[in-house]
């Protein structure tokens, strides 16, 4: 069965697990220096020149299992051993053109960088082109292509760059920890950095929950993942890995989308704050608009703060698609309520570290939040929660006027409108990952059918609106006062 | 004293929200806001007898048919 998308992700998921298998036997450090050998074993190489530069490397993904570099305050780095130097060519014309006589490229090219050589064909002068790209768009062939790494290519806040020995270099004044270079570069040499040893470590020290107990908090993009299991499966699977008991990241959307209804309507005009990659662009990018982010905390960190208000004790760690959330919650009003965050991707190593398999498992319940928490999962979910809430707090004379935009370059846009007050909305709902948080970099699997899994995990709700969904915990709340 | 009802999934399924108003409401009747503390909490490790509650340390299984039985015979009389 499939797990994961590419050989990279499969790589990093190998030495997560077998760090997290010595780890729960406390022989991590005792067999450390074996790891390279376990994962490569043998003589010939499967990916690079040598077994010995494939090993030398697996130790360098065996220091980001373990958290990384504790010096570098960025969660995202670049391994810069792995990285293959790819050539920085940008736009070039190959061997594909025919040397035509119609020349479009050539029309079209702004700034004269297009010229022909003595067999017509096409040649691009780099000391006049822009790397617009309007070329290759024109070209019938096709011939012209962008040879822009593909970290840099993905990296749509412009933080990588080509450093001096030629690999690849992050600007952590630029860089949003979205994680979309983790999961393009071919060659595994940017990766997010792990705390499953904080996990464990706290999974251990709560003796089987007795002396505290440990939350796992879900991100509702998990209806999405582990599709060789059904949910329940994975429920039960988190509580056998030893976590006290599972809760919904979705019922803190729930809160989010009812606070954020009242946000709205008492200032104008809002930005969204749950994704943390979208606040952390505004932040470095747009800090003029950085007073219109949503005072709410993240629907992760909502829920968060509720167990410790339930749990003052307990261990709080957030589980899903986004790398992002591992430098939200390092961030001063965050940290106190989660104390660690995975992805999808270590989940599924910490469950093989242990030997659990899910598909064999009963299934447990995971049922708190509403239809519209639940969305929050793909692109518009967020919008069309904040919509209902709007209605179901019965707000007249206020007209809702949503901006939805999922990547950065959409959020981009936006926001540059709203910078010169010329966008058409009051409300942007601003998602870095392309498609929602079921584009995250720490999903196992990116598929189109995720959106629709994610629909069809909302409708099987129990609670229906946003106001049921958060009857109890309101009715708690009053009952404290 | 306080109440503590599980509304974590397993309990949210068999009816803690139900049990919740219900146990509200009685303490409003009864004039007792001063003195029962209503509180939640995710789970309790005893799915299988949901709508878990506590009074103080002492485990009850409620289900909202239940409720005021409850209340009547287990929590009114340990109110001081």
């Amino acid at each position: 069965m499939r797990k994961f998308d590419t050989k990279v992700q499969h790589l990093k998921y190998k030495v997560l697990r077998e760090v997290a298998r010595l780890a729960w036997k406390d022989e991590l450090y005792e067999h450390i220096l074996d790891i390279p050998q376990t994962i490569i074993p043998g003589k010939v190489p499967s990916m690079r020149c040598c077994v010995f530069k494939e090993r030398a490397l697996i130790g360098e993904r065996v220091k980001l299992a373990m958290g990384g570099d504790k010096n570098n305050p960025n969660v995202i780095e670049v391994i810069s051993d792995a990285c293959d130097e790819c050539p920085v060519g940008g736009y070039n014309v190959t061997d594909t053109c025919r040397g035509c006589l119609a020349h479009r490229c050539e029309d079209v090219c702004k700034r004269g960088a297009i010229t022909f050589d003595e067999h017509q064909k096409a040649h691009i002068d780099k000391s006049k082109c822009i790397e617009c790209g309007a070329c290759a768009k024109v070209c019938p062939y096709g011939a012209i292509m962008d040879f822009k790494r593909p970290c840099e290519r993905s990296c749509k806040v412009k933080a990588i760059s080509m450093g001096p020995d030629k690999t690849a270099e992050i600007d952590n004044e630029k860089c949003i920890s979205c994680g979309a270079c983790v999961y393009q570069c071919p060659f595994g040499a940017i990766s997010d950095k792990s705390f499953i040893l904080d996990v464990i470590k706290f999974i251990k020290e709560s003796n089987g929950n007795s002396s505290y107990k440990v939350y796992a908090v879900v991100a509702p993009s998990i209806s999405s993942q582990f599709t060789y299991a059904k949910l329940g499966q994975v429920i039960t699977g988190i509580k056998e890995l030893g976590f006290h008991t599972v809760v919904e990241a979705a019922l803190g959307a729930d809160i989010v989308s009812y606070n954020e209804a009242k946000e709205l309507v008492e200032k104008g005009f809002l930005t969204s704050s749950c994704c943390p990659a979208f606040v952390s662009y505004i932040q470095k990018f747009f800090p003029d608009l950085a007073k219109n982010i949503s005072h709410n905390l993240s629907p992760a960190a909502a829920i968060s703060k509720y167990i410790k208000e339930t749990d003052p004790t307990s261990k709080v760690v957030f589980i899903g698609p986004c790398t992002a959330k591992k430098m939200e919650f390092q961030k001063e009003e965050v940290r106190p309520y989660i104390d660690s965050v995975i992805t999808f991707e270590e989940l599924q190593a910490l469950f093989d570290s242990k030997e659990l398999d899910i598909t064999t498992m009963k299934e447990d319940v995971l049922d708190n939040a509403s239809y519209y928490g639940r969305i929050f999962a793909r692109s518009c979910g967020l919008t069309d929660a904040v919509r209902e809430a709007l209605k179901e707090q019965k707000v007249e004379n206020f007209e809702f006027k949503p901006v939805p935009c999922d990547g950065i370059e959409q959020c981009r846009i936006a926001l540059l409108k709203a910078g010169k007050n010329m966008l058409d909305g009051n409300f942007v709902e601003g998602m870095a990952c392309v498609g929602g948080c079921i584009g995250g970099a720490g999903c196992l699997t990116h598929g189109e059918k995720n959106k629709a899994e994610v629909d069809k995990y909302g409708r099987e709700a129990m609670e229906k609106t946003i106001t049921d969904a958060l009857k109890t915990i309101h009715m708690i709340k009053d009952g404290d006062k | 004293m306080k109440i503590t009802v599980c509304i974590g999934s397993s309990c949210h399924l068999k009816g803690s929200k139900a049990v919740v108003s219900e146990l509200q409401q009685l303490i409003a009747d009864n004039n007792l806001k001063d003195k029962i503390e209503l509180a939640g909490t995710f789970c309790m490790g005893r799915c299988q007898e949901g709508v878990c509650v506590t009074v103080d340390d002492k485990f009850y299984s409620v289900s909202p048919e239940k409720t005021k039985d409850f209340f009547v015979n287990d929590v009114m009389p340990k109110v001081k």
